[in-house]
């Protein structure tokens, strides 16, 4: 356990803390205690940027449960740090946010901050674990504790539904990497992230290693709302702002980001990969902004723009893949798309966490956040308007701002992925950049729509409940830090270049480089008249026009039918599976117990005749069966038919002699097979038997349906046929493949040595085996107490005494 | 002779299998009767059936029969006796209380559905 171990859990155990300091100082919001440590974790971690930049990597190990192999080992490169950094950032600008957003008299602080205080440290566990598992129980810690947080306000029905789809949705996927996980562990033999990183060459061939592929980047794409498991983050709007803000822009949704940057070095270099990372985030892209611009909720637009953006960061790690396949390039001429996820990743947390946080502002100073309602705000927050501004042309990828670069670099690495002649590129690359540039087109819609439908146009203020104004400045500082930034990053990318891009690429595909080179990472906003920037011109001009005359083509959104959405679909899926148990647990839990015995009785049959005939059962051997006596012939006929009349007595009282007779006809053969003491048992209990019986016929009272014939039933014959059958297979199979002598000669020679006793039979039913017959004792007293307290005791009914 | 009492077990279960799968409750407790004398047939059969004296020490014979299956036996036959009386009186309780013994009408899960 050393400082980093503790810095990780640090969030776990100062969420202990929070139910008391809330308790104990209720004039202090208990957030200002809370922000505390996000600070002090944010100053520990930029400690570690010198030794990254060195190149040098950092790894602590606690034991955990080191029989297996699973072990606390926290490791810090490149890209857990960067990550890192994020987290506690962003996590102490949204706690001071939250202290301005969540009003202390009239919320669960001590809820809310427990909470997003699991989520920190389970989200710096995920990202600074180097054993898989240890990764994993991080990983469905964020999951908890993100549907926790979406639930916040668990009295609205849309809270709840909200969080139990993320949850299903991002627990499937958990579950499904795990799987992938050990898969892994399989193939390498190790948890860890770094060992399996070393032994890539020798798996890489075997038939697992797709598999193990698939299954984690389902957990990477549920995580990371991918098309199309992206459906919970528009419903996880539902959560208060801050935590949008950071679970579900900047942190979380990131988390499946992070997994596939973190076993690219793993995975990368395989067709595989690159086809489904690039192309599904690719769509996903695409498909995010499309259906960004129809919406009217400011979050709604914001969580399909984080979709889209997710993707778009997601396609970069795919094509930067193919980096690794070629072996031949010596120059990093596609890992510049790896360098542009990173720097995206970094600036679309800045940007996205300022604009939610506006949009929480909005929300909270005129009391709706539809689109419809709003306008005009303008001049009553001029504040926001300008984070906004920021925020949204950042997105849209304009200078100057540091969208505007990431943009620029991620068309370079689109165009550029053309002109491979690998993995069926040649046909197929051109593809890239031309969806790319249409989801660029969109992005730059929707992001026009956030600025300009809320804050200029016509104002509406019957629409709104409270008249609008400028928020309180506590709530505006975090969103002014992240907006200074969206500006300082663009005029001095250099902040970035060396200190945490760089460190992060070298994690992200290590061995491309020897010794002591250094990925080279320039960015710059001015590379002359190049084909990125006539694309950025296009999408600058015909997002503009299509801004413009918004309402002319947006029908094109009602052609899609509403019952084929996806959400319908999950929908369905749901209702589907709940329908359906409950269908086919009502067709076979029906309530008749007769219906239950069948079960019984045709797994008997089934289960016991199978392994007959598959073992081969029926070697019948008859050399060691005795002789048939016409006196056991004789008997055995008698107990047949006395079996017989049982069956097809018309009345009850005859089937009840005829079961007497057939308990008689037992200890006859009692008597014929040498058994002096269970005939007279036999003979004692059946008396008393046919006795309780015949009482019990004389309570029970005379139904006249009762005196009919039994009614014949085809199956119930099947069924005791087949058990008769299987019965008698086994007794004879047993009888003829006996394997072993018998133990009585023991009993035989020291009955009378041993016990004293001449009688075998009585001496092993009290002397050898005397327990038995203890607790045989125990099971009459039993039934006698059982009978006694179900005649004597009777539960009054209601209205009695 | 193995031969034939396994096959009068058989039918001792055949029948017993039967009377399970009705409706009156008292065919089903005549059922367990039948089905514990099949069993205990089955298990004095299954210690074999040779011909010897009755495992008396004082008989003086060469060779005795197995008297480890008796002793089995008489402890399967005292048990069942104590479950068929339990389960008979519950029978007569049940009817007492319920008004049927139909098992048919004495489904418990209405009340779930």
């Amino acid at each position: 356990m050393t400082l980093l171990h503790l810095a990780i859990i640090a969030p776990f155990l100062f969420a202990i803390l929070v139910p008391f300091l809330y308790k104990y100082f209720r004039k202090i919001h208990t957030g200002w205690f809370v922000l505390i440590l996000p600070i002090v974790l944010f100053s520990y971690f930029v400690q570690f940027i010198d030794e990254m930049m060195d190149g040098n990597t950092i790894i602590q190990t606690a034991e955990w449960i080191p029989s297996l192999g699973i072990n606390f080992t926290a490791y810090i490169d490149g890209l857990g740090l960067l990550f890192a950094l994020l987290i506690t950032g962003i996590g102490s600008l949204v706690v001071l946010y939250s202290i301005f957003y969540l009003a202390k008299e009239k919320e669960q602080l001590h809820h809310f901050y427990v909470y997003l205080l699991m989520f920190m440290g389970a989200m710096l566990g995920v990202v600074l674990s180097d054993n898989v598992i240890v990764l994993y129980t991080f990983w469905e810690f964020t999951s908890l504790s993100s549907f926790l947080l979406i639930g916040f306000w668990y009295t609205r029905e849309k809270s709840r539904y909200g969080a139990q789809k993320s949850m299903m949705i991002t627990i499937f996927g958990g579950l499904l990497m795990l799987g992938g996980f050990i898969l892994l562990y399989l193939l390498t033999n190790t948890f860890s992230i770094r060992e399996m990183i070393s032994q890539v060459p020798a798996i890489m061939d075997d038939k697992l290693f797709v598999p193990a592929l698939i299954l984690i980047l389902f957990g990477a794409f549920t995580k990371s709302a991918q098309f199309p498991f992206y459906i919970w983050l528009p419903d996880a709007m539902e959560a208060p702002t801050p935590v949008s803000a950071y679970l579900h822009s900047a942190t979380m949704v990131k988390a499946g980001i992070y997994l596939v940057a973190r076993f690219s070095p793993v995975f990368a270099g395989t067709a595989e990969w690159f086809w489904i990372v690039s192309a599904f985030g690719l769509f996903t892209m695409f498909w995010g902004s499309f259906n960004a611009v129809k919406q009217t909720d400011l979050k709604g637009i914001l969580a399909f723009s984080t979709v889209s953006q997710l993707g778009m960061i997601m396609s970069m790690l795919g094509v930067g893949s193919a980096a690794l396949v070629l072996d031949s390039v010596s120059d990093t001429y596609y890992s510049v798309a790896i360098v542009a996820a990173i720097f995206h990743l970094i600036n679309h947390a800045t940007f996205k966490g300022s604009l939610f946080m506006v949009v929480g502002i909005i929300d909270h100073e005129t009391g709706t956040r539809d689109i419809r309602k709003l306008g005009g705000l303008m001049s009553f927050m001029p504040i926001s308007f300008t984070i906004s501004i920021i925020g949204a042309f950042s997105m849209a990828g304009l200078p100057p701002f540091n969208g505007f670069l990431s943009k620029e670099m991620f068309f370079t690495s689109m165009v550029r992925i053309t002109e491979l002649n690998i993995l069926n590129l040649e046909t197929l690359g051109l593809l890239f950049p031309i969806i790319a540039w249409i989801a660029s087109i969109f992005t730059f819609i929707y992001s026009m729509i956030i600025v300009f439908k809320t804050f200029t146009g016509k104002f509406q203020p019957e629409k709104l409940k409270t008249k609008p104004h400028e928020a309180p400045i506590g709530m505006l500082i975090s969103p002014i830090i992240l907006a200074s930034l969206v500006i300082i990053f663009f005029f001095f990318p250099s902040l970035l270049e060396y200190t945490i891009i760089e460190p992060a690429i070298a994690s992200i595909i290590p061995g491309m480089l020897g010794g002591d080179e250094k990925f080279h990472v320039h960015i710059q906003p001015w590379h002359g008249f190049n084909t990125e920037l006539w694309m950025t011109i296009g999408v600058v001009l015909i997002g503009l026009l299509a801004f413009l005359m918004l309402s002319k083509w947006s029908g094109i959104y009602r052609f899609t039918p509403k019952k084929l959405t996806l959400n319908k679909g999950y929908d369905a899926a749901i209702r589907g599976l709940d329908k359906s148990s409950s269908t086919f647990t009502r067709f076979y839990m029906t309530g008749f117990i007769r219906d239950y015995l069948a079960y019984i009785f045709i797994f008997m049959i089934v289960i016991v005749g199978t392994s007959l005939v598959v073992k081969n059962g029926f070697s019948f051997n008859l050399r060691n069966t005795a002789p048939v006596g016409i006196y056991e012939a004789v008997l055995a006929a008698v107990m047949v038919i006395g079996t017989i009349t049982v069956l097809f007595a018309k009345s009850r009282l005859t089937s009840i002699i005829a079961l007497g007779s057939v308990g008689y006809s037992l200890s006859l053969f009692f008597v014929l097979f040498r058994a002096p003491d269970l005939a007279l048992t036999q003979l004692c209990v059946e008396t008393v038997s046919v006795a309780l019986f015949l009482l019990c016929f004389y309570y029970l009272p005379e139904l006249k349906k009762r005196e009919k014939k039994l009614p014949f039933k085809l199956t119930n014959l099947i069924i005791s046929l087949g058990v008769g059958a299987i019965v008698t297979l086994i007794g004879l199979a047993a009888n003829s493949q006996r394997v072993s002598e018998t133990i009585s000669s023991y009993f035989i020679e020291n009955s009378y040595e041993l016990a004293g006793g001449k009688n075998m039979v009585n001496v092993i039913l009290v002397d050898f085996r005397g327990f038995d017959t203890l607790f045989e004792i125990t099971v009459l007293c039993i039934a006698a107490l059982g009978i006694y307290g179900m005649i004597r005791l009777q539960a009054k009914k209601e209205g009695e005494e | 002779m193995e031969i034939l009492m396994c096959i009068v077990a058989g039918i001792l279960f055949t029948a017993a299998t039967y009377l399970m799968l009705s409706k009156s409750i008292l065919r089903i407790i005549i059922g367990t009767g039948l089905l514990s004398h099949g069993a205990h047939l089955l298990i004095l059969t299954m210690g074999g059936l040779k011909k010897g004296a009755a495992p008396l020490l004082g008989e003086h014979a060469k060779s005795y029969v197995d008297p480890l299956p008796q002793a089995l036996i008489l402890t399967a036959i005292v048990i069942s006796f104590g479950v068929t009386s339990f389960f008979l009186v519950l029978a007569y309780r049940s009817y007492q209380e319920l008004g049927t013994d139909d098992m048919d009408q004495l489904r418990g899960n209405d009340q779930y559905e």
